[in-house]
């Protein structure tokens, strides 16, 4: 017999090709997904932007001056620029951090919480689940829109404040998918085999349980991203975001509401980028999800 | 129809007590989050110190934190809200003259909703993957995705500025304020039992574009849940035994299916119709719509916690219902479930 570590690095050595197999047709059956692929090119686009706003932008977004305020989209300003006579097009490209970063934080903050309250609730279950489960739908229970509004209004206007209130109601979601999740495979063989094994509860929760969850999680992310983004935008939109001259999307839609009438696209142009944005997540969620769950009665 | 969800009621009912109370102690805890001093905020900055403490005593905060917590949670349940700052009337009452339009706007939403929602969903689902399958999807996906704020103002820019097809912003045009007695708050009906034909028809006139925008939203969300309801009857087995058994397609998708997709939709309704009540609160600000959303909004801008604090908690509660109600309808009509 082979000495044990031998052993170990060959199940591993096989482990990772074949998990780099699996993605790799995964990744062909993901690109036969139209939108799929558009709802991809939308969010790399996000990304590069926020990346390299500065080299994209054609001018700096927070630079005002009074001559060419309100300008229509031409050769200057790509899409037009607004009433200090900043060019739309470079604040929409340094919005895009922004937003990447309140998307960032929702997801950081709220879908491990729930993840992890969903496992333990379903795993050991008797009065844990009662409890956490109880909290889970108080939590669910209240409009979100709502929730984020009280919060923002304590705890005042700003990108984290927003990221925070948004995240507090974004994790309920996590943990009833996790605790179904769980629910389903606790009483499984494998994990009936590594519990006789000796693997300890901690052990089988996170390398075994909450791999399991990971599929819905992840289309369940891409779905929130979406919402996110709009819950950010219309937050911002009351002025309860970023302040100016913060290039939040929402907050430029607000700012250019006065001019609608004539000077449309300063209005225009933000609320495209929200909706282009929030599009593209939907399209990545919804081809995640015929890929991932095709047993999953799921809204289509 | 046996009774068994009546022996039901009492888990119902303690579920929605300890849900309520949840919404009860969050509420409490952002209120008390708030960096802002409310002695403060009443008094004013240069006020003495025993005007201060008075005050301070008055407002019970040199109780302990459990004292305050139960007198917020007695009086919440008596409906006392506090005073508004800004309007200076108590909060309950603030809501109780607001709240209609809200209600007015989002039940137009909902009507619409349902009534090009549910059918676009089963033509969706029958004809799956064909063209008009994929133009509903996108339709719906789009009505998902995008901001309604954003929309709702595009939309009154176009409808109203460039071509004036719908009603401006408010309820109704300044000329007809005030003409028709107030009975529910919803000028559609005080309008009809006022008999007075011009403002109903102006009324109506305002109504059309944030209606009819909400209505798009409920109707993008409705008709992916019936779309998806519906596949899931449709590839089930009895659908092949009712077609051998010679039963016309029309009758089976209709009588069969459509009413058995029905009752999960239940709890999509209703959770769209709260859904619709939250998201009021942007478009009502945008549309100068007097209801509890815009009521919300600027209670937010100029802090006054009362009144957000209270309206939170009444559209909160409104959903806990609306939750709790689709729940019994649910175990009523669903055999399966008893």
């Amino acid at each position: 017999m082979e000495s044990a570590t031998l052993y170990e690095q060959r199940n591993r050595k096989s482990l990772w090709a074949a998990r780099l197999d699996e993605t790799r047709r995964f990744w062909h059956r993901f690109r036969r997904h139209p939108l799929g692929m558009i709802g991809l090119l939308i969010i790399t686009a996000l990304i590069l932007s926020a990346l390299f706003a500065r080299p994209l932008s054609t001018h700096a977004p927070f630079e005002q001056s009074l001559v060419d305020r309100l300008q229509p989209p031409g050769k200057t300003f790509w899409l037009g620029s607004d009433e200090l006579c900043r060019d739309i097009y470079s604040r929409i490209m340094h919005g895009t951090r922004l937003t990447l970063l309140i998307v960032a934080i929702v997801i950081v903050a709220s879908a491990p919480l729930g993840l992890l309250l969903g496992t333990i609730s379903g795993f050991y279950g008797g009065w844990t689940d009662k409890i956490l489960m109880r909290i889970t739908d108080v939590f669910l229970a209240i409009p979100k829109l709502m929730m984020a509004l009280a919060f923002v209004a304590a705890l005042g206007p700003g990108i984290i404040n927003v990221a925070i209130s948004i995240a507090l109601t974004a994790w309920p979601p996590y943990a009833r998918l996790a605790r179904a999740e769980t629910l389903m495979v606790r009483n499984s063989d494998y994990i009936n085999a590594i519990r006789m094994a000796g693997a300890s509860s901690f052990r089988i929760v996170f390398f075994h349980v909450v791999p399991m969850c990971l599929s819905s999680v992840i289309v369940r992310m891409s779905f929130d991203m979406s919402q996110t983004i709009l819950i950010a935008a219309g937050l911002g939109f009351i002025g309860l975001g970023p302040q100016p001259p913060s290039p939040e999307w929402g907050a430029m839609v607000a700012a250019g509401r006065r001019f609608i009438l004539s000077q449309y696209w300063v209005s225009t142009m933000p609320g495209i980028a929200i909706f282009v944005v929030s599009l593209g997540f939907n399209f990545m969620g919804d081809a995640l999800r015929d890929l991932l769950d095709p047993h999953q009665k799921g809204a289509s | 129809m046996s009774l068994a969800w009546v022996r039901q009621l009492p888990n119902t009912a303690a579920t929605f007590i300890i849900t309520l109370f949840g919404l009860i102690c969050i509420t409490f805890f952002i209120g008390r989050i708030v960096p802002i001093d409310p002695v403060a905020a009443i008094v004013g900055d240069k006020a003495p110190q025993e005007v201060y403490d008075r005050v301070y005593h008055e407002l019970g905060m040199d109780k302990p934190a459990i004292v305050q917590f139960g007198k917020y949670v007695l009086k919440s349940i008596r409906g006392d809200f506090g005073t508004s700052f800004v309007t200076n009337r108590p909060v309950l009452q603030d809501i109780i003259v607001f709240f209609p339009a809200t209600l007015e706007l989002a039940t137009v939403g909902i009507l619409i909703g349902i009534f090009l929602g549910i059918p676009a969903g089963v033509v969706a689902a029958v004809w799956r993957d064909r063209w008009i399958d994929h133009l509903i999807r996108i339709v719906g996906l789009v009505g998902y995705s995008i901001p309604f704020f954003w929309l709702a103002l595009v939309c009154l820019f176009v409808f109203y500025a460039k071509l004036d097809l719908v009603g401006g912003p408010g309820r109704l045009d300044t000329f007809f304020e005030d003409i028709v007695p107030t009975v529910t708050g919803m000028l559609i009906i005080d309008a009809l039992l006022a008999g007075e034909w011009e403002v109903l028809v102006n009324a109506l006139y305002h109504l059309l574009l944030p209606g009819l925008l909400l209505g798009y939203i409920s109707m993008a969300y409705i008709s992916r849940m019936t779309r998806s309801v519906m596949l899931e009857q449709l590839t089930k087995e009895y659908m092949i035994t009712a077609r051998v058994k010679g039963l016309g397609e029309i009758h089976i998708v209709f009588h069969h299916a459509l009413r058995n997709a029905m009752i999960p939709m239940i709890t999509v309704i209703a959770l769209t119709y709260g859904y619709l009540l939250e998201g009021s609160v942007l478009l009502e600000t945008i549309f100068a719509w007097p209801g509890l959303g815009n009521y919300i909004a600027s209670s937010l801008l100029s802090a006054d916690m009362n009144a957000v604090l209270g309206g939170t908690l009444l559209v909160g509660t409104i959903f806990i219902v609306l939750n709790m109600i689709s729940d019994i309808l649910y175990r009523i009509l669903d055999p399966r479930s008893r």
